[in-house]
């Protein structure tokens, strides 16, 4: 179980104090949780303290009952917290066999490492030696952030916004790997996304926006408040003119 | 050999042993082992000091190594090696210097290595330096490269120095007639307050030649290095030089690619990039698991494999 307990973060901007995330306080004990709102509005920056990439300004992060808010992203990982990267990171040299047995903290064979990149539909025999880097597809690239996590197998998965940088069509793939991951995997998934096929799947629907817990609850009472409103229309045009800078 | 030497030769050529095939050993300026077979002669020059190597035309699947190793601290050399490969032939090269230096004196090995790749011949060449020894006494290496490749000759050059030379000075000159590949992957790592200075310089003569010149390095401490690398296309020919570094602690590189075009259908390219490791790469690796160190060390590893 986690539990973020009063959580604030606040950054300086132009001489001015800017809160990005105002009083957080949330438990997480369901087994596939989705976090939505609008971008800008803390989400990531949420998922990376949870991980220790950043360090709130007050408030206090439980695992379990154990406070790990001291906790660096090292003893964190060692506790059982994964977190995928929006986007994925390049290495020069790494090959996927690499980063998988970094990940799975073991020397992994062509077996194993093969098992789980199926697990993300790849076919291991075209990827296994493959460096890391830009010669992948932001699909590839995704499959393979995401197979690094089931390789882990901890106790709390974080994906940040799977669904980013890739195509509709490798997305609509790639659900399928969130619906096994829920049906097979152990453990507490927390998924940021904007895409209704994953908030579909959650048990638990938490709406970030302005750096403030909008909303919390089940799918069944947070999805028809977000489809088809303006809040929604506004996270959608949001996306798109922050893609169309890109 | 005793013991001192055999892990020079496990470290620069990876042999346990002596290795099969031809192959001629140098242990503190004397030939210490020699092997000929029906294709790959071995002969030592009379006028200075080295070898010849001739490979016969249409000698497939062998190899050759010619490992230098100086365990006595203060040996200074200069090794002139000539190797003639005939016209078809396909074989395998592993030259290298390994230097344990216990003592105050510099270790000093300097190897001129001349190569004259015949008509479509195809040649891997493998050079791998290192040094170690607890005493002060420096260990030096300035190797000299010279590549001569025929029509449709093919070089593919593999060169390493990971570990404990204090200065070196590697210099590579080749030109290709029509159709000739030369292919340069070179990987160097600095610590300390060693300094290394690579300088290529390539001439692309003959019509679909093509020069592909890599470096990758690592400078960590006070360490120095230096790139430069020069193209020169003089016909219809491509080539591409890349030089990408990793900087850390103190250290200083600096990277100096040249490109000239004498012909209209010359396509060159350089690139050069000088960084540190980048911070998001550290942080992936941290949510694995690694502590900032043992991210760094696989970056590192990774990035000089």
């Amino acid at each position: 179980m986690l539990e973020l307990k009063n959580i604030c973060y606040e950054i300086e901007d132009d001489n001015d104090n800017k809160e990005i995330l105002k009083n957080i306080n949330l438990t997480i004990d369901e087994h596939f949780v989705a976090i939505t709102g609008p971008n800008g509005g803390g989400k990531s920056t949420l998922a990376k303290m949870i991980a220790g990439i950043i360090r709130p300004t007050s408030g206090q992060i439980l695992l379990d009952g154990e406070d790990i808010t001291e906790l660096n992203i090292t003893e964190r990982a060692k506790k059982g917290i994964s977190y995928a990267f929006q986007q994925p990171v390049h290495f020069k040299g790494l090959t996927v066999k690499d980063l998988i047995s970094i990940a799975a903290g073991k020397t992994m064979n062509v077996n194993d490492v093969c098992g789980i990149l199926s697990e993300v539909g790849l076919c291991a025999r075209d990827y296994i030696d493959r460096e890391i880097n830009g010669s992948l597809s932001g699909g590839e690239l995704k499959r393979i952030e995401i197979a690094m996590i089931l390789a882990r197998g901890t106790r709390l998965s974080i994906f940040d916004e799977p669904e980013a940088g890739i195509d509709l069509w490798s997305f609509s793939s790639l659900i399928h790997v969130f619906e096994k991951m829920r049906d097979e995997i152990h453990g507490t998934i927390l998924i940021i996304s904007h895409q209704e096929k994953i908030l579909k799947i959650a048990d638990k629907i938490i709406v970030i926006a302005a750096g403030e817990i909008e909303k919390a609850g089940s799918k069944e009472e947070i999805l028809p408040s977000l489809m088809y409103t303006a809040a929604s229309c506004k996270s959608l045009t949001d996306k798109m003119a922050n893609e169309n800078q890109l | 050999m005793d013991l001192i030497q055999k892990n020079l030769l496990l470290q620069i050529a990876e042999l346990h042993d002596i290795p099969e095939g031809a192959y001629n050993i140098r242990a503190n300026g004397e030939s210490v082992g020699r092997n000929t077979t029906a294709n790959i002669d071995i002969v030592k020059k009379e006028d200075k000091d080295g070898i010849d190597i001739i490979i016969k035309p249409g000698t497939v699947n062998e190899s050759v190594h010619i490992p230098v190793l100086l365990s006595q601290s203060g040996m200074q050399e200069t090794v002139y090696n000539d190797f003639y490969i005939g016209e078809g032939a396909e074989v395998t090269i592993v030259a290298g210097c390994g230097i344990h230096n216990c003592g105050v004196d510099t270790s000093k090995h300097d190897g001129i290595h001349t190569f004259y790749l015949g008509r479509n011949a195809k040649v891997r060449y493998i050079e791998r330096h290192y040094g170690e020894g607890d005493g002060n006494g420096e260990n030096v290496m300035n190797p000299e490269t010279i590549v001569h490749l025929e029509e449709g000759a093919v070089l593919e050059m593999e060169t390493t120095q990971i570990k404990g030379i204090d200065s070196t000075n590697r210099i590579t000159r080749g030109d290709l007639a029509a159709g000739a590949v030369l292919e340069v992957h070179e990987k160097i790592m600095t610590h300390g307050k060693q300094f290394a200075r690579t300088d290529f310089s390539v001439d692309l003569n003959g019509d679909g030649s093509s020069a592909n010149v890599v470096s990758r390095s690592v400078a960590r401490d006070e360490s120095r290095q230096e790139f430069y690398s020069n193209i020169n296309g003089n016909c219809a020919c491509t080539g591409h030089s890349e030089c990408d570094a990793i900087i850390m602690d103190k250290a200083v590189v600096s990277a100096s690619p040249q490109l000239t075009a004498g012909n209209i259908d010359a396509s060159l390219i350089h690139e050069a990039a000088i960084g540190k490791i980048a911070g998001e790469q550290l942080i992936k690796l941290m949510t694995l698991g690694l502590t900032e160190a043992e991210a760094e060390e696989q970056i590192i590893n990774g990035f000089l494999k």
